[in-house]
């Protein structure tokens, strides 16, 4: 078992790298209050006329929708930037040269930089949407903690395993675009996929019933739907307990076709740049 | 060369540097479409579950989504220049450049890169508009045609002026601010559903502050043929757009004083 200290080394370096760009986080942030507010209201529209209709209740889509805006950052939507410009420079050969594992050194990268951009904004969502929101009176729209105990024992296992999973659909995006040199095809590809299917654009249950089998199977619902569910306990006990499992699942399978990748995409590489 | 013929250069340019690189525009062109297009999938599941709110069905909601997409694209087509002003001309110094030569900065501002893969937006609001023509009985006779070309002149015009205002920031702030992200797709994300849907105060924000409403609901209501749940009067909701052009006069007058303050960064 080699060590884990150049790894917890490369996290760090990259987290805290990416925790320096305040007014990046700060616009990220104002983005995001904006566009849950025009969600929320949307959402608020649609309840008015029929909410016998909805899956959940407006205070649990209320929730759901804050969450999502302040953990958007961990969505695996686009490449990390970095990867194609290494590739492009050829610095992906100083990469090839480290005595790690590729793979594993490239996940902790990426997974330093989505937890980095996500928890600024994060805190500062949780402040301005659960707290400074019930303060002023608006506490009907405001993000609520998560429904009892369990749910929030639950909910820990459920983000643990929804940012690995993240990290682990990034770092695959990001060997396709070592592979193809450039992001901009990928991230075409991949941005739709993530936003559809992770639940992020509505939860997967408003979409039509007939499609339910298979959204709650597919990989991405452990992005966003499945733990999202699980923080206001629609998904409790064995059902979490199902969803926990599909998340730890579909992270082992993802991550195993990412070392396949890492393998056969090293192995090809052509060093560009000079 | 008027500006006419220096502008249709410039297009000319940018457009033989991408096909240089067929297949990646194409792709990028059908990637842009497909990312922006998934958002009237969540329309379209709303309607589904829900059934019509506000008094529309989705199909009538499709106009509202269609026209304000079709106007951003174009927008986004002629904006390119000073989308990256802040970055690639006040940073770095081009805008030096640019002010040397005996012709508008803002004509070559707009000029600088027309990225054929926007196309992709205005592509998917077209095939909405089809969607929503054959869900709901519009009649497109030549008052609704005119109408929805002067709705879409005056989104553009609205949404050219958001980026020309972004672009006068960035005199002062030396960055291309991304906050105001917030009100070109914020905007798009907010005017693809009916007005009336929404909270009195932010009503009047679209209305008032920053006149999306006025590009995009009230000319449809006037095209659907429908008296305005608002109460707007009907002689009204055909004129709306007007303010689109407003917003755009206001901002060139705030990008003048900014041009006029002008110091260079020394780079």
């Amino acid at each position: 078992m080699p060590s884990v200290r150049p790894y917890l080394a490369a996290f760090r370096a990259r987290f805290q790298l990416m925790l320096q760009y305040r007014a990046a986080a700060l616009a990220g942030f104002a983005t995001q209050c904006w566009w849950g507010a025009i969600r929320i209201m949307v959402f608020a529209a649609f309840y008015g006329v029929h909410a016998a209709a909805a899956p959940i209740s407006l205070a649990d889509a209320v929730t759901y929708v804050w969450l999502g805006q302040a953990l958007l950052a961990l969505l695996p939507w686009v490449a990390d930037p970095e990867i194609g410009q290494a590739v492009r420079t050829g610095g992906v050969g100083y990469d090839r040269l480290r005595p790690l594992d590729a793979y594993g050194y490239w996940y902790v990268r990426t997974l330093g930089w989505m937890l980095a951009r996500a928890l600024p904004r994060a805190v500062l969502m949780m402040l301005a949407a659960g707290i400074v929101l019930p303060l002023v009176g608006l506490g009907a729209w405001a993000w609520r903690p998560p429904s009892g105990m369990a749910a929030a024992l639950l909910f820990l296992p459920a983000f643990v395993l929804m940012t690995a999973l993240g990290a682990a659909v990034l770092t695959l995006a990001n060997i396709v675009v070592a592979a193809s040199l450039n992001e901009r095809g990928v991230n075409a590809v991949l941005t739709p996929l993530v936003i559809v299917f992770s639940g992020s654009l509505l939860p997967l249950d408003f979409f039509p019933d007939a499609l339910r089998p298979f959204l709650h199977v597919q990989p991405f619902a452990g992005l966003v739907d499945i733990p999202f569910r699980i923080y206001f306990a629609d998904l409790g006990g064995g059902a979490a307990l199902q969803g926990l499992a599909l998340q730890a699942g579909w992270t082992v399978v993802l991550v195993g076709l990412g070392r396949l990748a890492m393998e056969r995409m090293m192995r090809r590489l052509e060093m560009q740049g000079g | 060369m008027n500006a006419f013929a220096l502008y249709g250069r410039y297009v000319a340019a940018s457009l033989r540097a991408q096909a240089q690189y067929p297949a990646a525009t194409l792709m990028l062109t059908v990637g842009h479409c497909a990312a922006t297009a998934i958002e009237i999938l969540g329309v379209f599941a709303l309607f589904d579950r829900f059934g019509p709110v506000g008094g529309w069905s989705f199909g009538e909601a499709a106009l509202f989504y269609a026209l304000v997409n079709i106007a951003f694209s174009l927008a986004d087509l002629l904006t390119r220049g000073f989308e990256v002003f802040g970055t690639d001309f006040v940073r770095t110094g081009a805008f030096d450049r640019v002010l040397l030569r005996p012709r508008a900065a803002a004509l070559q501002l707009a000029g600088h890169e027309v990225r054929l893969s926007r196309l992709g937006r205005l592509l998917q609001g077209f095939a909405v508009l089809i969607l929503a023509s054959s869900l709901v009985p519009i009649t497109w006779d030549a008052a609704a045609v005119a109408t929805a070309v002067w709705a879409v002149a005056g989104g553009v015009a609205l949404f050219v002026g958001i980026l020309v205002l972004q672009a006068t920031l960035a005199f002062w702030t030396v960055e291309s601010l991304e906050i105001v992200n917030v009100l070109t797709y914020g905007g798009v994300q907010a005017a693809q559903y009916p007005l009336n849907i929404y909270a009195a105060w932010f009503r009047r924000l679209l209305t008032f502050g920053i006149p999306l409403a006025c590009v995009a609901y009230y000319p449809v209501v006037a095209i659907l043929k429908r008296p305005d749940p608002l109460g707007a009067p009907d002689w009204l909701l055909p004129l709306a757009p007007i303010a689109g052009f407003a917003f755009l006069a206001l901002s060139f007058l705030a990008w003048r004083a900014g041009v006029a303050r002008y110091e260079s960064t020394g780079s």
